[in-house]
């Protein structure tokens, strides 16, 4: 991310801004808004019967002749050189088929990391994997040893003896701040941003809160471990894996290995939990390399310890939030920065303070983030980056500054609901964050909370009521295509790339293609997970929804073209074009004249036709850079705290949102719950415990690191505004990180409230409370 | 995990000679032996499976339970007699692990886990003096939030993890170990050993000794007796503190008394010196506090578990209002 | 020396360092058992061993010689789904699906528990009997970790189908 890039999308922001909007798509609204089909009811998973029954085949469960197993050996020392490396020992062992070290590994380009001017590109990491014998994180894979049976593996790679030179490493966040890096821009945003005079507001207000929130490492800790079986067959390369990226995996792989991308075939039907952390890393490529070397099949399942050393998670933060505001509650400062790690080969700067750009209306705002270049495993993307760990410290700032003016806090944030965006001026394509909140206020008695903290209780337990608001942007990726297959019979295979991580991505887009096309959802089959089937982009920003979406509905429009032009003259709907029709119940129909219609038998029939097929990709997403669009919520948490021991339970939590059209109410709700759920986590438990003295993670386990069990999860109510988004596909916004957001600071806040203590330290654990 | 060979164990005797063998370990449920042998910890040459060694819960003839070391830790939560005489025990086990994880674990197995360290289970970056004698100890210095208070020393600080083992200290259990030179009891509160200078050796069985039963004595006081458990997550979460607690009182005053405490020691915690500064007074917030004080007044609390001071205080005082019917 | 898996036997490997779920998943090539951790932290890889729950990566297959295994394909009888099975679609008991045949095993064993008088540590009165609540259900099913959050449905599919059993 560069300074040419702030400029090439700065110049292209203007450039739209002059265009006139019925010329961008989504300018002229989805017609499937508002229309009743499929779209909006209440249907099961269609994968719901294989999954149940463990039929469900992931990455680790496709059998293969002849397989071998691998084990992975993770650096323990985090900065130095292998200075003695022997394998004899292991290579002797029972079953042993194939060491692989630096020194027999072949010899393979960096993969292009993923970013915002590389959309295609996928890895996560851009350190060269396993080329020679320099140790730059603790837990980097240094070896891997493949034998007949993984009990054979695992023993044999406790057999390689290594021999480190340890070298000193970076890895105290404290020490690094001295020298931290700015990013010239942050995602699409530039960086460093000031408006106005925010310090001199600062000291100038009659109310203002200045303080500093940490938030500790996450992990995604998907239940599915990364694994991967692999093949080849020649220069044919099959790799079943868990990934989000699945098209992009296998350009990136055909482009390492130097074979046609033809060859390259990567399957994920189903991945068992992604959240960010199921794209591209150290693991795919050494066992394609092994399985190459050995030309044997080869299954790669990582170790949870591993996991948690090789695959990043989410960078800690330290942010400042500092808030002015007048007598009247209105903002004249919002100030938000701090400092996160991220290492110069790692992709994600963790946007914590993008989410409060888009905010609050204030006089003056300054903005800016500093990144830590530290030793450690590469961060990267995980569910909410940026907003859900920028939400917790901007919202508890809001609770914050709202208790010192004594203002009911939703009230402070309605004083300084923007109506434009608040730093570029761009417009909203449609924002009804109030009346989530009117929503859910009323539906959680939001009125039955005590201004003054720590005066409910019921017996040892203090009780409270917290609110924040959470947010993500809206994205659409480009160049997503699908190809849809319609039998003379009323068949349609909707097919493309696309990932299930357990969003219900063929579930949503069935019932979408059975409007778009006017079939029933019963004649709608959805091909996906397969890099053979025409590429989508990765599963990630919330993205893969609408962005399929828009490849189906410029796919629908082209198989409309191609039945007219099959139609001929002597159809009722002769003459009309693409655009003058409509595809419904079966048939052709026009737009102006709906008595003028043709059915898909009828009009197949005639041409002699079994079949006919249409391959088309998305408009490019142009609506992101004319209007400001996020999905948007606001949450309600009720929690108690034991004046004895400082625990923490959350008895009631509310998610109001305000998303666009709900495509499915039941797997949206689940996904909102999801969301909220891993909120729960990090507000309450969730911290990866990093040794700071030796740069090692120490709860590289699901033991130590708490993701939130059942007995912590309460009943969660999820509710939505529904308002479409005029500028959308079907009107919908993305779902599945949005959930997470604000969800820390309405917990947090919720436990101010309750005792009277604020704790800026994230997770609130009991120790804090004391 | 290295090769290693399985032998079966049918009978105590049989498993006395198995238990003779250079390197061997005893299996039972296998939730921590197993795990350690997959992380490198541990590493028998011959795994000896003693689960089919006794598993019967009985009355003794002095009105207590004899519960055979392979007695399941379900079976032991769920039994009647232990449901209604040693409430405490059942409470104690059921805050422990999961379901899962209880119906397999064994009683002996419970007694004999290890620590949970994140030093300790960490063979190939951390140093450890428990499990590699004379390396250091690495959680002194670093991350010990979960560590003891205490009972540590110089060179371990580990706490011990089991819930089970704080009621059976609290309930005065008896360990009924069996060698080569015959059967003998051992108090648990004497079964294990401080780290002082050897924090490898965790208990006093003698090499080749098996645990055959755990000896519950006849104590009318533990009817009434509770066990709360604090820790990070709601369930599923070794204890930060963990306090047993069985109570009479009469007149206003305590008149029996057993109290102790988990998450804060390298050994389940009997607080001796605690009971004997509350038995004859009332439970109030000043004198709980005032034996804690007394209990705690060795405690050598570290950066990142020195909480744990004012959590024992508070937990026990809740314990013993709640069960006393004091208001806390 | 064999296991008897969903009602068919299965040899006994010969390297005692296979644990029942690797049997499970690598020979028997019966997948529908999940490994999450290999350590006994997430529950993901329950199954029944002569019908109580356990987790297979922490039980040697060669302790399970002579025992009778249930997995998530021998619930059901192949054409109608088990009833948790169809509550947990009709409830959206998962999302990815991946920690689904654990949390269905562990929640099969788990009503029987209850059914059988066993104690949590949320029942209030250890000498009494049990009751299917939603706090119950949340203890007890503490050890199958599920990381989409599908906790709710998961919970709502239990009681509905401890409801069933009772009526």
């Amino acid at each position: 991310m560069s300074r040419v890039q702030n400029a090439v999308i700065g110049s292209v922001k203007t450039v739209l801004g002059w265009m006139p909007e019925r010329w961008l798509p989504g300018g002229t609204p989805d017609p499937l808004i508002g229309r009743h089909g499929e779209v909006g009811r209440q249907a099961s998973r269609l994968d719901g019967p294989q999954k149940v029954q463990g039929k469900a085949r992931f990455s680790a469960e496709v059998a293969m002749e002849g397989m071998c197993y691998a084990a992975l050996i993770n650096s323990p020392i985090t900065r130095g050189r292998i200075a003695r490396l022997d394998t004899a020992a292991a290579e002797a062992a029972p079953g042993v088929v194939l060491v692989l070290t630096h020194r027999n590994m072949p010899r393979l380009e960096i993969v292009p990391v993923m970013s915002i001017t590389n959309m295609g590109a996928v890895g996560n990491s851009a350190l060269p994997i396993l080329q020679d014998d320099q140790i730059r994180y603790n837990g980097q894979v240094i070896a891997l040893v493949l034998a007949e049976t993984q009990e054979q593996a695992d023993h044999a790679a406790t057999l390689v003896g290594i021999g480190y030179e340890e070298a000193p490493a970076r890895t105290r966040f404290e020490e690094a701040k001295s020298s931290a890096r700015s990013l010239a821009s942050i995602m699409v945003e530039k960086n460093q941003v000031s408006v106005g005079d925010a310090p001199r507001e600062l000291q100038q207000a009659p109310y203002s809160v200045d303080n500093i929130y940490r938030t500790p490492g996450h992990n995604h800790a998907a239940i599915e471990l990364h694994a991967v079986t692999t093949a080849w067959d020649g220069d044919a390369l099959t790799l079943h894996d868990s990934t989000q990226a699945i098209a992009p995996t296998a350009n990136a792989l055909a482009k390492l290995f130097g074979v046609k991308r033809e060859g390259v075939r990567v399957l994920s039907p189903f991945v068992g939990g992604g959240f960010g952390g199921k794209a591209f890393w150290d693991h795919q490529v050494v066992a394609i390399a092994a399985a190459r070397i050995a030309a044997r099949p080869v299954r790669l399942m990582l170790s949870r310890e591993a996991v948690y050393r090789m695959i990043g998670g989410r960078t800690p933060t330290e942010q400042r939030v500092a808030l002015a505001a007048d007598h009247e509650g209105k903002f004249t400062a919002v100030v938000h920065t701090g400092y996160s790690v991220m290492p110069t080969y790692a992709v994600c700067p963790e946007q914590y303070s993008l989410g409060s750009r888009a905010a609050y209306r204030s006089k003056t705002y300054q903005f800016g983030q500093r990144h830590l270049d530290l030793d450690v495993v590469p961060n990267t993307y995980m569910r909410g980056p940026g907003e859900s760990v920028g939400s917790f410290a901007m919202e508890s700032a809001v609770d914050e500054l709202a208790h010192q003016m004594a203002i009911d806090p939703i009230e402070l944030r309605r004083r300084n609901e923007p109506d434009k965006h608040p730093l570029s001026g761009t417009a909203f394509s449609q924002r009804g964050v109030l009346e989530a909140y009117r929503m859910g206020a009323e539906r959680f008695g939001w009125d039955q909370r005590s201004a003054q903290p720590g005066t409910r209780r019921d017996g040892e337990w203090l009780t409270g009521m917290g609110c924040a608001t959470g947010s993500f942007p809206y994205v659409r990726m480009p160049a997503g295509a699908v190809r849809i297959h319609l039998t003379k019979g009323g068949q349609a295979t909707v097919s493309c790339s696309a990932q299930d991580m357990g969003m219900g991505t063929s579930t949503v887009q069935s019932q979408h293609a059975a409007d778009r096309l006017g079939l029933p959802l019963d004649a709608i089959t959805f091909e996906m997970g397969d890099s053979d089937l025409p590429p989508a982009p990765m599963a990630g920003g919330s993205a893969q929804t609408v962005s399929i979406a828009a490849a189906i509905a410029a796919a629908a429009d082209k198989l409309a073209g191609e039945l007219l032009r099959l139609a001929g003259n002597a159809s009722p709907v002769a003459g009309l074009r693409a655009g003058e029709v409509r595809l419904v119940d079966g048939s052709l129909v026009s737009l102006e004249n709906p008595s003028r219609r043709d059915s898909f038998h009828a009009i197949l029939s005639r041409a002699g036709r079994e079949a006919v097929a249409v391959t088309a990709s998305a408009s490019a997403p142009l609506e992101m850079l004319k209007f400001a669009m996020q999905s948007m919520s606001a949450i309600f948490c009720e929690a108690r705290v034991s004046e004895v021991t400082g625990e923490v339970r959350v008895t009631r939590l509310l998610g109001s949102f305000d998303c666009g059209t709900i495509l499915n109410p039941k797997t949206a709700a689940s996904q909102f719950r999801g969301g909220m759920i891993m909120g729960l986590g990090m507000a309450l438990t969730e911290e990866t415990l990093f040794d700071e003295r030796s740069g090692r993670i120490m709860n590289a386990n699901l033991a130590d690191y708490h993701i939130p069990a059942h007995l912590d999860v309460p009943e969660i109510d999820v509710i939505w505004t529904g308002i479409p988004d005029p500028r959308s596909p079907l009107g919908a916004r993305g779902i599945g990180e949005v959930g997470i957001t604000g969800v820390a600071a309405a917990i947090a806040n919720a436990v101010f409230n309750a005792t009277g203590k604020r704790v800026r330290d994230l997770p609130l654990t009991l120790d804090k409370l004391l | 995990m290295i090769p290693f060979t399985f032998a079966r164990a049918t009978s105590p005797e049989d498993a006395l000679g198995l238990a003779a063998l250079e390197g061997h370990r005893l299996l039972g449920g296998g939730t921590n032996l197993v795990d350690l042998m997959r992380k490198g910890v541990e590493h028998p040459v011959t795994l000896v499976d003693v689960t089919a060694l006794s598993s019967d819960i009985s009355e003794t003839a002095q009105g207590g339970l004899l519960i055979g070391g392979a007695t399941r830790n379900t079976a032991l939560a769920a039994h009647p007699l232990v449901r209604t005489r040693y409430p405490v025990l059942s409470r104690a086990i059921l805050a422990g692990a999961s379901a899962q994880i209880r119906n397999m674990a064994t009683v002996a197995g419970n007694i004999l886990q290890r620590s949970r360290c994140a030093y300790f289970n960490d063979p190939a970056a951390s140093r450890c003096n428990k499990r590699l004698p004379g390396s250091g100890c690495d959680a002194r210095e670093g991350l010990n939030r979960y560590h003891a208070i205490l009972g540590g020393s110089a060179s371990c600080i580990s706490a011990h993890p089991s819930d089970m083992c704080v009621a059976l200290v609290a309930l005065d259990a008896q360990v009924h170990l069996l060698g080569l030179a015959g059967a003998r009891t051992v108090p648990l509160a004497e079964f294990y050993r401080l780290p002082g200078e050897t924090p490898q050796i965790e208990t006093v069985m003698a090499p080749g000794e098996i645990i055959t039963a755990i000896e519950l004595p006849p104590l009318p006081v533990a009817a009434r007796s509770a066990y709360r458990k604090v820790r990070d997550r709601a369930s599923y979460a070794f204890a930060l503190v963990s306090v047993a607690a069985c109570a009479s009182v009469q007149d206003g005053v305590l008149t029996e008394l057993r109290l102790a405490f988990g998450g804060i020691a390298p050994k389940p915690w009997r607080a001796l010196r605690a009971e004997q500064a509350l038995l004859g007074g009332p439970v109030t917030r000043d004198a709980v506090f005032a034996a804690m004080d007394l209990e705690l007044a060795e405690a050598a609390p570290l950066a990142g578990n020195a909480f744990k001071l004012e959590l024992a205080r508070r937990t026990a005082f809740a314990v013993l209002a709640d069960l006393t019917g004091e208001t806390a | 020396m064999a296991i008897s898996v969903n009602g068919t036997d299965i040899p006994i490997p010969d390297d005692p360092r296979v644990s029942l779920l690797d049997l499970l998943r690598e020979r028997a090539h019966l997948t529908g058992t999940k490994v999450g951790c290999n350590q006994g932290a997430c529950g993901a890889c329950t199954v029944l061993v002569d019908g109580e729950r356990v987790l297979s990566c922490l039980t040697l297959a060669v302790q399970a010689d002579g025992r009778t295994v249930t997995t998530i394909e021998g619930l059901g009888d192949g054409a109608t789904l088990h009833p948790l099975q169809q509550a947990f679609i009709d409830h959206d008991g998962f999302q990815c699906g991946y920690c689904t045949p654990g949390q269905i095993c562990a929640a099969v064993a788990m009503l029987r528990e209850l059914q059988g008088g066993v104690p949590s540590y949320v029942t209030a009165d250890l000498a009494g009997p049990g009751a299917p609540t939603a706090e119950e259900i949340r203890e007890r099913m503490s050890g199958n970790l599920c990381r989409c959050g599908a906790h709710n449905g998961i919970v709502e599919a239990i009681l509905q189908v401890a409801k069933e059993q009772a009526a």
